[in-house]
């Protein structure tokens, strides 16, 4: 095939990798709209040509899902977005998601080529790109499907991981049912990652993609309560299910002052924000409370979407308390250096100690102390110690804390024979198969914390573990 | 969408709704409850289950109309319907033969104990029920309490019915009896459901309450509902949402509960307006 790329290798290296367009620092830290426009067209073929359209093409083993990222941007040079996207959605039905969400920088664009030397190829942006442009001109079509199968399989939680292992299914021509506890679809992306970077009409506008593969969506359902495991598969029929009910428990610190009025776990802030839209009270019901000053917990994405959020909701200051050093952060970096922009205070090597009280049971303060690196734990991170004698007072109104969450106990204690580890995730084997059989599992289920694309990943691959149970010759 | 079969007003701003719910209707035990969302708009509210019928496939709420929510709830006819139904939440009341009980109502809280009142009787407990409100017209269920209970006894704050005074008068005189109460269970406003922990404490007499807190998704997510219960904390929704009596921080509860109270009162005169508003085009 004859590469459509004009330019020679030594030429591409020459161009600048292309920076998305983005909305002003200081506007967008007073509203909701999203953050990052991504490329515009031009944008999109100059960054297009930087890809050196490798033999081994490294970009693809960073993907977890293992998108074909030369050939998608081969077809984007050649202009056919709709291909490209087409191309994209044969390994990831989500790609207006994953554009957006996907940290890039430890996946795809860690591996690729260019990025040894110069920077990589901006395959996220590229990717965010060609799905806006078929949603924009309306030229979604769905796959077709050419089998048709008996069976119907029960998928638990409308995350990532249970979209995409639905999706997966339809396409095999399944019949497929999703069973959602909260009002709404789409698990952390509905009531976790903020509007402003990922609007909630991309997210709507994927779900409707998938249920035009014939899929089901019962909303309001929650499995383990509603119905159990054991009756799905009894008076409901089901042939086999996907546990894909994430990790939605929030964890707290344990530290004094947690029951005052001003405290929030990141899951509560949060989901009142995006899932109620309390950032649109009193012309919506939900109320939410915000303080002056707000003391944000925590070092990862949802750390960072809290205090964001905080600032858009009017805190004038809005600090991130966070126990490591910068490099340790697990938030992506794009939100790190846009938190940044937008006026946050990171203080780092920092940990509280103590909520404190005004006397009406509502917060007035934190207390802090300050840390410093010690020997590497478990993780390989090296362990922050306490600095003896540093302790100061932080005055804030609200605290959020986001400091981590574990699996949601409901369908674990309702369904005997499912294996589950110390740290509460459902046990799976390689192939997402759980110790029961029939039931498969994955996303931050069985991972514990985690990211989009890898429930993705576990989704699609408990697709093809289905598929081969369905499938299987019963042993003669 | 979630239809309204029914609804009746059992007191001035109280008022019971059968609602189409087959799912839910099928599983719920005494002591679940519903999160629900009147429209698009709305705040999800926990309401408990009064009751259901499995072959109609309905579930019945009582409701008592106290800020927006449950004001725009209240509002709604027969053939209208709720946006979500979510359910059957919460740990359901664990039911056991006791002996002799005794389940305190207070205000719409009896709509929450009818249905654990009549599993405890059903298990072969002798029922001593309490029934207390405001006064006369805030009396709901008296006449299904009066069937299911051994005795009755009615209070209200200002005597305009039953015995003057509170629940906790006329159970501290059941305990002083000394007819031998092996459980209390207590329903209704934090002070009341407080008071009575207090006064069973020093029977020594097993108390369950049923805890009234904040909460968002009823399902263990966000953490809004959480409690100190024998110094550990509790998640209401998914631990309870009945806990021991004598273990409940009550003081620190019916702090947490005062969060929005501004913001509640806000939205509340809002609706109020709205209504007003629409009102007067429809005069003039
Ligand atoms: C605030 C925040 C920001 C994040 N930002 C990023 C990011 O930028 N990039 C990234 O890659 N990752 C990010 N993550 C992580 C990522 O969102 C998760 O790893 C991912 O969503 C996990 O997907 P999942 O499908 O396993 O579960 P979830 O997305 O958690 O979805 C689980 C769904 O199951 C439902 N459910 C639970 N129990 C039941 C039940 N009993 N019955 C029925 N339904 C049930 C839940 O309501 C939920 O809708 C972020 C996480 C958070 C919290
Ligand atoms: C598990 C559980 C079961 C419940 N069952 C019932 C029931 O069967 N019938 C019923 O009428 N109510 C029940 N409630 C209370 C009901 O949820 C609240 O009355 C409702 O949320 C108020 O919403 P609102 O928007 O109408 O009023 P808001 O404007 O939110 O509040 C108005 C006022 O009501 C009071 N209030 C607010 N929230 C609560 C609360 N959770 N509990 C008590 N008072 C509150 C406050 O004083 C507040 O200022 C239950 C609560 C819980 C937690
Ligand atoms: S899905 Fe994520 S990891 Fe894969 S190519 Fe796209 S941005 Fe990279
Ligand atoms: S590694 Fe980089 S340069 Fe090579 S094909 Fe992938 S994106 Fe293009
Ligand atoms: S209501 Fe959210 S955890 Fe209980």
């Amino acid at each position: 095939m004859t590469t459509p790329n004009p330019l020679k290798p030594s030429e591409r290296m020459k161009i600048p990798r292309q920076e998305p367009l983005e909305q002003d620092a200081a506007a967008r830290s007073t509203n909701f709209l999203e953050v990052s426009f991504g490329f515009d067209m031009d944008r999109t073929i100059v960054e297009a040509q930087r890809c050196l359209d490798c033999k081994t093409p490294y970009c693809s083993d960073g993907c977890p899902v293992g998108i074909d990222i030369p050939g998608f941007i081969r077809l984007v040079l050649a202009h056919d977005y709709v291909g490209a996207v087409r191309k994209i959605r044969e390994a990831n039905y989500l790609p207006a998601i994953c554009g957006r969400v996907c940290p890039q920088e430890t996946q795809c664009e860690e591996l690729c080529v260019m990025g040894k030397k110069l920077t990589p190829v901006a395959i996220g942006k590229l990717e965010r790109f060609v799905a806006d442009y078929e949603m924009r001109e309306k030229l979604f079509q769905p796959p077709a499907i050419t089998e048709h199968r008996e069976e119907k399989v029960a998928i638990v939680g409308s995350g990532p991981a249970g979209l995409t292992c639905a999706a997966e299914l339809a396409q095999k021509g399944y019949r497929v049912t999703i069973f959602e506890a909260l009002h709404a679809v789409g698990g952390v992306l509905r009531y976790g990652i903020p509007e402003f970077r990922l609007p909630k009409e991309i997210l709507d506008i994927e779900t409707e993609r998938i249920k035009a593969l014939g899929v089901e969506i019962y909303t309001n359902f929650v499995v383990g309560r509603t119905a159990t495991i054991d009756e799905l598969f009894g008076e409901w029929g089901f042939s086999a299910i996907f546990l894909a009910t994430g990790a939605g428990t929030p964890t707290f610190m344990g530290i004094p002052g947690e029951h005052l009025s001003g405290v929030y776990s990141a899951n509560e802030f949060l989901t009142r924000v995006n899932l109620m839209g309390a950032y649109r009270f009193p012309d919506l019901d939900t109320p939410i409370r915000i303080g002056k000053s707000v003391a944000v917990i925590g070092g990862g994405n949802t750390a960072m979407d809290a205090v964001r959020t905080a600032k858009r909701l009017g805190a004038e200051k809005a600090y991130l308390i966070y126990r490591r050093s910068r490099q340790e952060m697990p938030a992506r970096q794009e939100e790190i250096h846009h938190a940044e922009q937008e006026g946050i205070q990171l203080l780092l090597l920092t940990n509280p100690v103590r909520i404190i009280g005004n006397g009406q049971h509502w917060v007035s303060g934190i207390e802090c102390q300050r840390m410093e690196l010690g020997e590497p734990d478990d993780s390989g991170r090296r362990r922050p110690v306490p600095v003896q004698g540093s302790e100061f007072v932080l005055d804030v109104q609200t605290v959020v804390e986001a400091i981590g969450q574990k699996p949601n106990p409901i369908i674990q204690s309702t369904t005997p024979g499912l294996t589950t580890s110390k740290r509460g995730t459902v046990v799976t084997d390689e192939t997402q198969k759980t110790s029961r059989q029939g039931i498969f599992a994955g996303g931050d289920l069985a991972r514990g914390g985690a990211t989009v694309i890898l429930a993705m990943r576990d989704g699609k691959q408990a697709a093809a573990a289905i598929h081969d149970f369905l499938t299987a010759k019963p042993l003669a | 969408m979630f239809r309204i079969i029914q609804t009746r007003q059992l007191a001035p701003t109280i008022t019971l709704f059968e609602i189409e719910a087959p799912f839910v209707a099928r599983k719920r035990k005494p002591g679940n409850f519903i999160m629900i969302r009147v429209d698009e708009h709305g705040e999800r509210i926990p309401l408990t289950i009064a009751d259901s019928d499995p072959a109609r496939g309905t579930i019945t709420i009582i409701v008592q109309a106290v800020g927006k929510t449950t004001k725009q709830l209240c509002a709604l006819k027969a053939g209208e319907a709720i946006r979500d139904v979510v359910g059957p939440l919460g740990t359901p009341t664990p039911i056991q033969h006791h002996g002799t009980v005794v389940c305190v109502g207070g205000g719409v809280g009896t709509a929450e104990l009818f249905p654990i009142a009549r599993a405890l009787k059903d298990a072969g407990n002798t029922v001593l029920s309490i029934v207390g409100a405001r006064s006369h017209d805030l009396i709901i269920l008296e006449e299904e309490m009066r069937q299911l209970s051994d005795r009755l006894f009615l209070t209200t704050d200002d005597g305009s019915y039953g015995r003057k005074g509170f629940v906790t008068d006329q159970l501290k005189d059941i305990l002083d009896a000394g007819d031998g109460v092996h459980a209390v269970f207590a329903i209704g406003p934090l002070p009341m459901m407080k008071a009575v922990s207090v006064l069973t404490r020093s029977y020594n007499v097993h108390t369950l309450v049923s805890l009234n807190t904040i909460m968002v998704d009823g399902t263990g997510m966000c953490g809004g509902c959480r409690v100190t219960v024998n110094g550990a904390m509790k998640f209401a929704c998914v631990d309870g949402p009945e806990f021991d009596g004598h273990a409940v921080d009550f003081d620190e509860l019916m702090m947490r509960n005062r969060t929005y109270v501004d913001l509640e009162r806000m939205a509340d005169e809002r609706h109020a307006c709205k209504l007003a508003g629409m009102t007067r085009e429809v005069i003039s």
